[in-house]
């Protein structure tokens, strides 16, 4: 009950919170840590139960650009671009995670052909430049109508309660599959796949399931990132140094606790910003010489993370954590 | 018409054959760690990357000649390889597999910020223009030809290494089995670092052949990265053959593709054709199927 309870307060001051303070700044950075914290949290799904993707980037490029390239060529909404690009990331995951679950293409394997997944549609990006800008990056057409249905917003405050919904409705998935039969089936299914198997676990369907969710969470992210900063490109939501990015930031916040990937998109938000502040131009480079250097120090250190460690720190108390 | 058409579709050809030299050579580096210590070097194409700004530095800055400089700059990444192992891999020995790619992930961030805050993002080349072999019609350059027979001799000097030495040939023990090869006395610890520095020497010979056919900039490490991962799954991780095998059937798809379309065309094609032989044969090229 407690726990409701606390849940709720917190909600609903994340939700007072524009309405007191509205410095444009930090609600900008407050609505870039929502959006990444929804896009680490759709990676920590999978990542969690071992199946680590390196193309995630992927699914984000296929969320942001479906939605841009519907809007301005064929002028259709977000509003049905977004569902359209979720379906497609949702597509193209099943095409290429089914194979490898049928094959049991696990591990190692499964890292590099998701990994061949992201490069496939960053030069896609790249190589249909006629639409969609190459590496210059793409920007969707300012709105002359109504900007509802462009889900085009200027005021900051409008965009931070869309990322807020969007990322509490991440967590409430991440809730959802966390008390459901899935979890319990993925868990088996990470530790020995022929046992689960012989238990009575349909694995390759467990495994489609989530990796479509996941798949599917991301590209809305895309889309959203997209919408909202209105520039998309490939270097910023496609490829694999996106997808490297995902994983870094969920794994230092921790992917076995539900606000893990939260907790990493604030430290590595923060950082990023901190120094670039601190440093101005000189500090290209240096926010990811510090990223790197922590995700190699938490992984040997802190592989749970810095919440989930506090977490089981808290739990019991005395006993060191490895 | 035609004839022209088949004159730029054999050297379209012939240069695959050229770029694949220097693919298999990374890709071998990348299964011998593989196969020997059953960890993937994410970032080692990052390795490359820092062998190339050392050939820069030691060849237009402090003037050596390259043929004195290319030793150094091999030596070097092989010691940033036995580093790489020592600092990052050894303590994460126990852990899962997939912690051991991650933190590798992590040192290529490393890699790539240290070389943008170090050399900054200007490209930068030796400033040396081999000239072009003009054969019949076809145009190859000698910095591509230079490179495939110096992978080739690099790749025949390690294949003696592994058959004809006492160490080499515990490496290749180890890496049929690593628990019975500790009990017969040999020291796992030294086989590991000897390979991570052998792959590491491959990434800097790699290197000083790179160098002379494109700019180095801190990102140039993606751009070849990922197809060297590609080659190395495709030809089974581990397996040399399959590796030497993919090289060069991957660099013919690209140099194919980019003659008939753009060259982000080659790579999609490449990249596709990967996707649909792990349905095909998920074990690699030259595996028997179960």
């Amino acid at each position: 009950m407690n726990k409701q309870l606390a849940w709720g307060i917190g909600l609903a001051a994340l939700v007072a919170l524009p309405f007191v303070y509205r410095d444009p700044y930090h609600l900008h950075i407050l609505v870039l840590i929502l959006i990444w914290s929804f896009a680490y949290t759709s990676w920590s799904m999978m990542g969690r139960f071992g199946l680590v993707s390196l193309g995630h980037g992927g699914f984000m490029g296929v969320g942001a650009y479906v939605t841009a390239l519907l809007w301005n060529h064929l002028g259709i909404s977000p509003w049905i671009g977004i569902p359209a690009a979720m379906l497609c990331a949702g597509a193209l995951a099943l095409v290429v995670a089914y194979p490898c679950f049928r094959f049991r293409i696990t591990g190692h394997y499964f890292a590099l052909v998701t990994l061949a997944l992201s490069g496939i549609v960053l030069q896609i990006i790249i190589a249909t430049r006629d639409y969609t800008g190459g590496s210059l990056g793409y920007t969707p057409e300012r709105t002359k109508g109504s900007h509802l249905l462009a889900l085009q917003f200027d005021d900051k405050v409008v965009w931070y309660l869309i990322a807020l919904g969007v990322w509490a409705g991440g967590l409430a998935v991440w809730y959802w599959i966390d008390h459901s039969m899935s979890r319990y089936a993925m868990e088996a299914i990470s530790e020995d796949e022929d046992a689960a198997a012989a238990a009575g676990v349909n694995v390759t369907a467990e495994k489609l399931r989530i990796t479509v969710i996941s798949a599917v969470m991301t590209a809305m992210a895309g889309a959203l990132y997209g919408q909202y900063q209105m520039f998309i490109s490939p270097d910023t939501v496609s490829g694999i140094a996106v997808s490297l990015q995902m994983v870094f930031a969920a794994v230092v916040g921790g992917i076995y606790v539900a606000l893990g990937p939260t907790v990493g998109a604030i430290i590595t938000i923060l950082l990023a910003e901190v120094l670039r502040i601190g440093f101005g131009t000189k500090a290209v480079g240096w926010d990811n010489l510090v990223y790197g250097v922590l995700l190699v120090l938490f992984i040997i250190f802190l592989p749970k993370g810095i919440l989930g460690s506090l977490l089981a720190r808290l739990k019991s108390p005395g006993k060191p954590q490895p | 018409m035609m004839e022209i058409f088949d004159i730029y579709l054999l050297e379209a050809l012939v240069n695959g054959i050229l770029l694949g030299g220097v693919l298999a050579l990374l890709a071998l580096g990348l299964n011998l760690i593989f196969g020997v210590i059953d960890v993937t070097w994410i970032c080692y194409a990052e390795l490359v990357m820092v062998g190339m700004y050392g050939m820069y530095y030691l060849f237009s800055v402090y003037g050596l000649p390259y043929w004195v400089a290319a030793p150094i700059c091999i030596l070097l990444v092989a010691a940033m390889g036995a580093a790489l192992h020592f600092l990052v891999i050894e303590p994460l020995l126990g852990a899962p597999p997939i912690n051991q790619l991650l933190a590798t992930g992590g040192v290529l961030f490393v890699l790539q910020s240290f070389a943008t805050v170090a050399f900054g993002i200007d490209f930068r080349n030796l400033g040396i223009r081999l000239p072009v072999l003009a054969l019949g019609e076809m145009h190859f350059s000698y910095a591509r030809l230079l490179a495939f027979i110096a992978a080739l001799v690099g790749m025949v000097a390690v294949y003696l290494f592994m058959t004809r030495t006492y160490t080499g040939t515990a490496i290749r023990a180890i890496a049929q089995d690593r628990q019975i090869m500790a009990l017969m006395g040999v020291d796992t610890k030294k086989i590991y670092l000897v390979t991570s520095a052998l792959g590491g020497g491959l990434a800097g010979l790699a290197a000083c052949l790179l160098v002379l056919q494109y700019d180095v900039h801190p990102f140039v490490g993606l751009s070849f990265g990922p197809i060297t991962f590609l080659i190395c799954v495709l030809g089974g991780l581990g397996n040399f053959v399959g590796g030497f095998v993919a090289a060069f059937l991957f660099a013919e798809i690209i140099s194919l593709g980019g003659l008939f379309s753009d060259l982000e065309w080659g790579y999609v094609l490449a990249f596709g054709f990967f996707i649909v032989m792990m349905f095909i044969r998920p074990a690699g090229l030259l595996a028997k199927r179960p």
